[in-house]
């Protein structure tokens, strides 16, 4: 990592230390919490969509596969939540596998309709295997994870250590953009034949990000498992994955930064709508939890109508804007001057 | 049912349910079909249409208590107007965009479509009173609602209606032309952003019509759409995309499968079956049953 | 005699549906040589470049690189195997910058995987400096240093078609392909761009030119071979081609 991105990176690892001594509400704490989560699969997810430039409309089933691998290792097998969750990393590597050799033939709506038809079906099995998943009644009894013997019972140490996790998840995925894969992987993006000609391997390539984004979303499924304490089939529906691309691109596809962004401003914005409702009821508009899908479809519709690279590229574009109109500015002060 | 008199019966049973339920993914795939010969986008809030066209229904004829009818054709003209809204203000104003692009703002409309059918509509399913009777009639020892046959009657006359409007009407010449080589038709005085327009309202009143006449069966609710479109999708490129004919046939076909499936296998995983078939025939042969070979290593999938 | 040619195509065929878009044609590349490919619009040579370098699979007959045959083989073996190659429409990575362009170009010289490129990017550094010092050198080879950290897209075309050639030339290939590399240049462009081409054999490295600038086929080609509809209907020196009756009534247009 270099120049802006390690100031930016600098600047995340102090947000982290500070926010649990600002926010010390456990609710507001449990919802950054849950932020984490979101975060972590929205980079991943940012590597295979904004960086390579295959979508998927599927990684919800990831978190999914994650979490309920997770939960049914330690709550039913009593696994040791560690072993578990290296355990789900194997299983979603080789089911991204499986999956990403033919899919990731596909191309652009083909490649969207098959990932969004994969994680429908996760969902159907979570929702009918019943014996291994408890059906829509899921799992309860999914113990907290504990970190070299000290359990992360309070919000405060779970905030942390979830958000360390975010934090690492963030430093992999720069160390690969700035290698030589990730610029295989940006050159699949620009033109699959010119990277083709160069010897790089586009299926190869392809498969292998779409199971590294795939392993974040893991993670980040076993990790609300542990948090939560139970899973059911409800948070993980298809739209869960269709909340994780929204989330991407409302931020910026082409950035990580884009993709965090996202990922922390849409989690949060069910407590932000809930707080403005107050406000809102005294102009006489009565806002209910309900009207929250509408108004992330309004903002993601928004978004691509006017800001196509996300709210991240629109701020550092017009700060960019701003900064060198002053600097021309400064230059035409100069040249008059001398 | 009792085994004894009955596999024949059973397997009866099972393919008039399928072909209802066919008949709708047929449906929903024509609509694929017209913006996508229209556009190259597959509209991902196509089965937001289904929905919007079932609850608006609901309304009008248990709420204000329309006849079936004047609520059908005020539920159609509804959805097509939505159609067209999505159409002028969010594909239109966009130039050049990019597939994911489109993808993502598609999506977005269908999430709020969705958002704002569960706002209207509230998160219960809505009961609707049949086309006409409930009683179910006997048919070779199977049972058959009258609203099954409406569906099939309803399947026919929009396919009927579809083949005329391509094959005999300027309009529908026109769209078949922009879908083949829209600078050649631009050329030839087409008007073809007007028919970008025209397929979205089509599309959304063939979906319209898809969930007005299933919904005194299913009793829709506001979150029905990713499944309905899912399914349609798969019964569109099975049929291969763009062939509407096909799509007639593989929706039907994907309907069959679906409720044997569902009869003989697992009701719980019958929704998976149609997924499944999709995946398949996406990895295997995404030109689909009908689709040759050869134009399958032209395309770009 | 196989170890003077580089490229041997052996009675080519290729149909798309009832079309025959490259027909019954042979033809040999000499090593260390500039061989150019002739032909009116449509005649099927881009077709022949991608038949070369896997993008396409011959309808029949077979290509034969360093002697070693290019059977059913994908692109990025085809690199692999030592042929470099441009494209008629400008291919380059556009939202990445001059100097990463180049960079990718060496990647068949590289070995960092996913894991040790997201995780120990430490134990990578020697390989990393290593690509960056190739990719700057290719770069000041072609003058296009002061503008290593440009967006690529922002260059003009001509610059655009000397990133291309210093990309694939990065691959360190034996035969460099290049689809109309003058065309859309201007003049002092043009002249830049067969000097570049020269210097390129000067390297060892036998070029396949495909060119619509006769001036400059004739110029620095050493074999010239002319096709219509698919089929080679003539092959000798620039001179002999010049001469060449067959060829002048297909440019004309007979």
């Amino acid at each position: 990592m270099k120049g802006r991105n390690s100031a930016g990176f600098l600047a995340l690892i102090v947000a982290i230390i500070v926010t649990p001594s600002l926010v010390t509400n456990d609710y507001y704490l449990g919802t950054l919490i849950f932020a984490a989560f979101n975060c972590l699969a929205c980079v991943g997810l940012c590597l295979l969509m904004g960086y390579a430039g295959q979508i998927s409309i599927g990684h919800g089933a990831f978190v999914a596969i994650g979490a309920y691998t997770s939960g049914i290792l330690t709550a039913k097998l009593a696994w040791s939540p560690w072993l578990a969750m290296v355990c789900a990393v194997l299983i979603v590597i080789v089911i991204a596998f499986c999956l990403g050799i033919p899919a990731l033939r596909l191309k652009g709506h083909y490649l969207a309709m098959a990932t969004l038809g994969f994680a429908s079906i996760v969902h159907i099995v979570s929702v009918a295997a019943i014996d291994l998943t408890g059906g829509p009644a899921g799992i309860v009894g999914i113990p907290r994870l504990d970190l070299f013997g000290y359990a992360l019972n309070s919000e405060k140490q779970y905030f942390y250590f979830s958000w360390s996790i975010v934090a690492i998840g963030v430093y992999l995925a720069f160390n690969l953009i700035n290698s030589r894969v990730g610029r295989g992987l940006r050159a699949i993006h620009g033109s699959e034949d010119a990277a083709a000609s160069l010897g790089i391997s586009i299926t190869a390539y392809k498969v292998q990000v779409f199971i590294l984004s795939a392993v974040f979303a893991s993670v980040s499924g076993s990790l609300y498992a542990h948090y939560v304490n139970y899973i059911d089939p409800g948070p993980f529906d298809v739209s869960h994955s269709v909340l994780l691309v929204t989330m991407v691109a409302v931020g910026g596809l082409h950035n990580i930064w884009g993709a965090f962004i996202g990922a922390v401003a849409l989690s949060l914005l069910p407590e932000i709508l809930s707080f403005l409702s107050d406000y809102l009821l005294v102009v006489g508009i009565h806002y209910q939890p309900d009207y929250d899908t509408l108004v992330y479809g309004g903002i993601l519709l928004i978004i691509m109508l006017f800001l196509p690279e996300g709210i991240f590229a629109g701020i550092s574009n017009s700060v960019g804007a701003v900064a060198s109109s002053v600097r021309k500015l400064a230059g035409k002060k100069d040249d008059g001057l001398g | 049912m009792n085994h004894t008199d009955g596999g024949l019966v059973d397997v009866l049973q099972f393919l008039i349910m399928g072909v209802q339920r066919g008949s709708i993914y047929a449906m929903v795939a024509m609509g694929f079909n017209m913006i996508y010969n229209a556009t190259g986008i597959i509209n991902f809030a196509q089965g937001e249409f289904v929905v919007l066209g079932g609850l608006m229904m609901v309304t009008l004829t248990m709420a204000f208590n329309l006849s079936i009818v004047f609520a059908f054709i005020l539920s159609v003209i509804f959805v097509m107007i939505a159609g067209i809204l999505m159409e002028r203000l969010t594909i239109n104003p966009v130039k050049q965009p990019s597939v994911l692009r489109l993808i993502i703002i598609t999506i977005a409309v269908s999430i709020i479509i969705k958002g704002a059918a569960m706002c209207f509509w509230g998160k219960g399913s809505h009961y609707m009173r049949h086309f006409s009777s409930d009683t179910s009639l006997d048919f070779f020892g199977a049972t058959i609602l009258p609203q099954t046959l409406w569906i099939f009657l309803i399947l026919f006359f929009v396919v009927v209606a579809y083949i005329v409007f391509f094959n005999f009407t300027m309009t529908g010449k026109c769209m078949r032309a922009c879908a083949i080589n829209r600078d050649a038709a631009r050329l030839a005085g087409i008007n073809d952003r007007k028919m970008v327009m025209l397929s979205f309202a089509l599309s959304a009143a063939i979906g319209a019509i898809a969930g007005i006449i299933i919904t005194p069966i299913i009793q829709m609710d506001y979150a029905r759409g990713a499944m309905l479109g899912l399914k349609g999708f798969g019964a569109a490129v099975l049929g291969g995309l763009g062939n509407s004919m096909g799509a007639v046939v593989a929706g039907v076909l994907l309907g069959v499968l679906e409720a044997l499936g569902a009869g003989y296998i697992s009701s719980h995983y019958m929704d998976a079956i149609a997924l499944v078939i999709l995946l398949f025939v996406l990895f295997i042969r995404p030109s689909g049953i009908f689709g040759s070979s050869e134009a399958m290593r032209l395309k770009e999938f | 005699m196989a170890s003077d040619n580089i490229l041997e195509l052996n009675r080519l065929q290729k149909c798309f549906g009832g079309v025959v878009a490259v027909s019954d044609l042979s033809l040999l590349v000499n090593k260390g040589a500039i061989t150019s490919l002739i032909g009116p619009n449509g005649a099927g040579k881009t077709t022949i470049f991608n038949l070369i370098t896997g993008f396409l699979e011959p309808t029949s007959g077979h290509v034969r690189f360093a002697g070693r045959r290019l059977s059913k083989m994908r692109p990025h073996r085809i690199a692999a195997a030592g042929i470099g190659r441009t494209f008629q429409n400008v291919q380059i990575f556009s939202q990445m910058s001059v100097l990463e362009n180049i960079m990718v170009g060496r990647h068949l010289r590289s070995r960092a995987g996913i894991f040790y490129s997201a995780a120990l990017p430490p134990f990578l550094r020697k390989e990393e400096k290593k690509i960056r010092q190739a990719a700057e050198k290719q770069l000041h080879f072609l003058g296009l240093a002061e503008q290593a950290h440009l967006p690529a897209g922002s260059l003009p075309l001509g610059s655009q078609r000397m990133l291309e050639i210093a990309r694939a030339m990065a691959l360190e290939p034996k035969l460099l392909l290049l689809d109309e590399p003058a065309s859309g240049l201007n003049a002092r462009e043009t002249i830049a761009m067969g000097e570049l081409i020269e210097k390129i054999r000067q390297m060892n490295i036998s070029v396949l030119l495909v060119e619509h600038d006769m001036d400059l086929v004739m110029e620095i080609s050493d074999r010239v071979a002319v096709i219509n509809f698919g089929r080679l209907i003539a092959k000798g020196t620039p001179a002999e081609i010049q001469a060449n009756e067959d060829v002048i009534a297909a440019y004309l247009g007979e």
